[in-house]
């Protein structure tokens, strides 16, 4: 494989044929905001909070879907970018009911590192206040809709990795939810494998262990490098 | 079939309709048929058997005329007369007017030297209202299929791309992509299964362009669906449409059968070794699907969701194979390029936009309906001179071009002529064709909030900006509508709007803000009285007293 030399806000950096933009700024130490990407899963370029400038495109790009070229000239701090940031991040906070002092993952969520990440003191719009219901059918865990911010790595890592496919995404616009099954309870879905996978990618407290309460959610991704590599690798097969 | 079985075939039916002294033809568009005109024919025939007239003159139901504002329509040939208004109940008096007594009645007929038609230049609704759209023999009759046989037989591939890319085509659905560019970059995609897509996905509010092509000319969409194919080496294609439109579904159902029957799609089209097979995929009618990307991932069964390009679907479409996805429009045109060939196509319109363009004109103006016309036409000429003005003498105010994606045009932009760049530059787009006419009754607000709900509503809700941003600058303007909004919400709307234009994944929510900006470019004077004098200058919105023990309520 190739090696590319780009430029990332100035500084040059190298990176191998085929990895991602945002891949290769992590590698040189420069931090790109993502919410909705996981290493190992597919991306989907949801959030936008990745959106990049790259010179000579019209448009601004998702770091997680770009991939490296030669002479890239990539910016990913502009103020441009980081009003926006900060916009999508307090349109995430009013689309949903995020109350952090009572929420499982108060702490330990991606989403409120965020919000101190692109230096958000307050939310500029009105709280949309919908109504969500809370699925606790579930034997071993919780769906808290009103904290769900629509990654969509719960549907992915049950597709790709798992394999159950369990979730999927239902209704249109501000009425998108992730439904289990056919729009089910949780717990009558007799697809899940009750691995939990699901709740250890959720960035933030829509998924959650039965019986956490206030901060006491705190989420291991460890699991999916260890899986990825161990297919990559065959060390489960004879 | 093959050529010459397709000349006698043309032959024989003008024969057949040359028989004829008179032709009624019904107009059988969706809308006159909703007003009754499907009634019309069994009607005329009694009438005419009761004179004893049926061997003189020939009732065909044909496509739609146009002039849909004045339906249901009924035109007589040879003399040119179009019967506005027509009710069920008069059918029968007209036509015995107009046979046996020999005067026409007087008040509600009009020629084709109105100037609704006077300024058409048709290339995509050429005879429409000459001809049954289901008729196969009449499509052959007044040239149809002629550009396939000639593509197939005298030109190879690469000709005919080279053909529409010298026609200077632009993609018809909205973002103006030339045509030929994107037929070359499917054609040289190194693959055996191609597909080709036709986008008949129309979802804007006020816009019937395509179910019109869909519904009156069939064989022509079908037509150049099958010359995009032989021109990209594609054997399948699909035509992708909502079912909200069950008369252009149930035609394009028929047309196809008929044209596989007669050797037009199907193995071995006109004798060659050309295959190409149409299917039709209904949609939920959900407005997303109409971006190319969510409606190829409808076509493939999945949830309609539009992803990020690149790769585009000329790379990798429907199920990774290369695909060609044009709109029905540009569909329609192909036939005249063939024909004509592309300089004849290239001379009509302006230097960067070529051929002609459909347009539903709807709103406050007083002949609502369908028109083509040349690139380059002024506003002016569209809304006063086709249109005929405005509805009751009030003054114009605005137009708003290209759907809900579109911008709102100020009265001092009547004399710029419609093209993709310029209505760009004054921060509009051509869009698939939605052509609002707007009085001086309408709060520009009030305009600009009903196409943020409609963006909200239809946002897929995959990306934020779209899905939260839009919810958002809708409840902004609903507050500044009703007299509640601060200068900061403005400014937060402002904010929002630049941001949800560039951050959002398709386009969809890209464009979804341009009524707000584009009415905040010409109108914030509106905008400011709402805020700041608490009233609406256009008299339309109701505005709320303020009460401070709601708040405690």
């Amino acid at each position: 494989m190739g090696v590319v030399t780009l430029t990332i806000n100035g500084v040059e950096c190298t990176g191998k044929e085929g990895q991602t933009v945002l891949e290769v700024a992590k590698e040189n130490g420069i931090n790109i905001p993502i919410l909705c990407n996981l290493k190992g899963l597919s991306p989907v370029t949801a959030c936008r909070l990745c959106l990049i400038e790259v010179k000579g495109m019209p448009r601004l790009v998702p770091a997680c879907a770009t991939k490296v070229q030669e002479g890239m000239v990539v910016e990913t701090n502009s103020e441009k970018l980081k009003n926006y940031r900060r916009l999508i991040v307090e349109l995430l906070f009013a689309e949903g009911n995020h109350i952090c002092a009572s929420c499982v993952v108060n702490g330990h969520c991606e989403l409120q590192n965020l919000g101190f990440a692109v230096g958000m003191d307050h939310v500029r719009f009105d709280y949309l206040w919908q109504s969500f219901k809370i699925d606790a059918s579930h034997e071993r865990f919780v769906m808290d809709q009103s904290k769900c911010v629509k990654c969509t790595r719960c549907i992915r890592v049950c597709d790709e990795v798992e394999g159950a496919h369990v979730w999927d995404l239902g209704g249109r616009g501000l009425n998108a939810r992730v439904i289990a099954g056919l729009n089910e309870p949780w717990g009558n879905v007799v697809e899940c494998t009750k691995c939990g996978k699901c709740v250890q990618v959720c960035p933030v407290g829509a998924l959650f262990e039965k019986g956490a309460t206030s901060s006491e959610m705190v989420k291991d991704l460890t699991f999916l490098e260890r899986i990825l590599k161990g297919r990559e690798e065959h060390i489960w097969v004879r | 079939m093959t050529l010459e079985e397709l000349e006698e075939l043309a032959r024989k039916e003008r024969e057949n309709l040359g028989k004829y002294k008179h032709k009624i033809m019904i107009c059988g568009g969706a809308s006159c048929d909703s007003l009754g005109s499907g009634t019309f024919k069994r009607k005329i025939e009694e009438v005419l058997a009761k004179y004893g007239l049926k061997d003189e003159v020939a009732v065909m139901q044909v496509g739609c005329m146009g002039l849909c504002g004045k339906g249901p329509l009924m035109r007589i040939e040879p003399e040119g007369i179009i019967y506005t208004y027509v009710q069920p109940e008069e059918v029968e008096s007209i036509i015995e007017k107009h046979f046996v007594k020999g005067a026409p009645k007087e008040d509600k007929i009009i020629t084709y030297d109105h100037p609704f038609f006077k300024k058409q230049f048709y290339i995509v609704l050429k005879d429409m209202g000459n001809a049954d759209p289901l008729s196969i023999s009449q499509y052959v009759a007044i040239g149809g299929f002629r550009a396939l046989a000639k593509a197939l037989t005298e030109m190879t591939p690469q000709d005919v791309i080279e053909e529409v890319k010298k026609s200077g085509l632009r993609g018809r659905g909205g973002a103006g992509f030339p045509t030929g560019i994107k037929w070359e970059t499917v054609a040289k995609q190194n693959s055996t299964i191609k597909f080709v897509v036709c986008n008949g996905d129309e979802g804007d509010p006020g816009a019937f362009m395509d179910r019109s092509v869909m519904e009156s000319m069939p064989y022509r969409l079908l037509e150049g669906m099958a010359i995009a194919a032989y021109a990209v080496g594609a054997q399948q294609g699909f035509i992708y449409t909502r079912a909200e439109y069950p008369l252009a579904i149930e035609r394009l159902r028929k047309a196809i059968k008929e044209a596989e029957r007669m050797g037009f799609l199907g193995s071995r089209i006109l004798g060659t070794s050309f295959n190409f097979r149409v299917d039709i995929r209904v949609g939920a009618g959900a407005f997303v699907c109409g971006e190319e990307t969510a409606l190829l991932a409808s076509i493939e069964g999945r949830r309609g969701m539009p992803r990020q390009r690149p790769p585009f679907p000329a790379e990798k479409g429907l199920w990774g194979y290369p695909t060609l996805i044009n709109n029905v429009e540009t569909f329609a045109n192909i036939y005249a390029i063939i024909n004509n060939g592309g300089e004849w196509f290239a001379s009509i319109g302006t230097e960067k936009s070529k051929g002609t363009k459909v347009f539903a004109l709807a709103g406050k103006i007083v002949n609502t309906g369908l028109v083509e016309v040349p690139m380059g036409i002024t506003i002016r000429e569209m809304i006063f001179d086709i249109g005929g003005g405005i509805q009751g003498g009030r003054k114009f105010k605005a137009v708003q071009t290209g759907g809900p994606s579109g911008g709102c045009i100020p009265e001092k932009y009547l004399d710029l002529p419609i093209d993709y760049e310029t209505l760009k530059q004054v921060g509009s787009i051509m869009g698939s064709g939605g052509f609002i006419v707007m009085d001086d009754a309408t709060c520009m607000v009030d305009v600009a909030k009903f196409f943020m709900e409609f963006c909200a509503e239809e946002s897929c809700g995959k990306c934020v900006p779209c899905r939260v941003g839009t919810t958002v600058m809708k409840n902004i303007l609903q507050k500044i509508v009703e007299g509640m909004a601060t200068m900061d919400d403005f400014n937060n709307l402002k904010e929002l709007a630049h941001m949800v234009r560039e951050a959002s994944l398709c386009g969809l929510g890209q464009t979804a803000p341009n009524p707000v900006l584009s009415t905040i470019m010409y109108f914030e004077d509106e905008y400011l009285a709402h805020i700041n004098e608490k009233r609406c200058k256009a008299d339309s919105c109701e505005i709320k007293e303020f009460d401070i023990l709601s708040l405690y309520s």
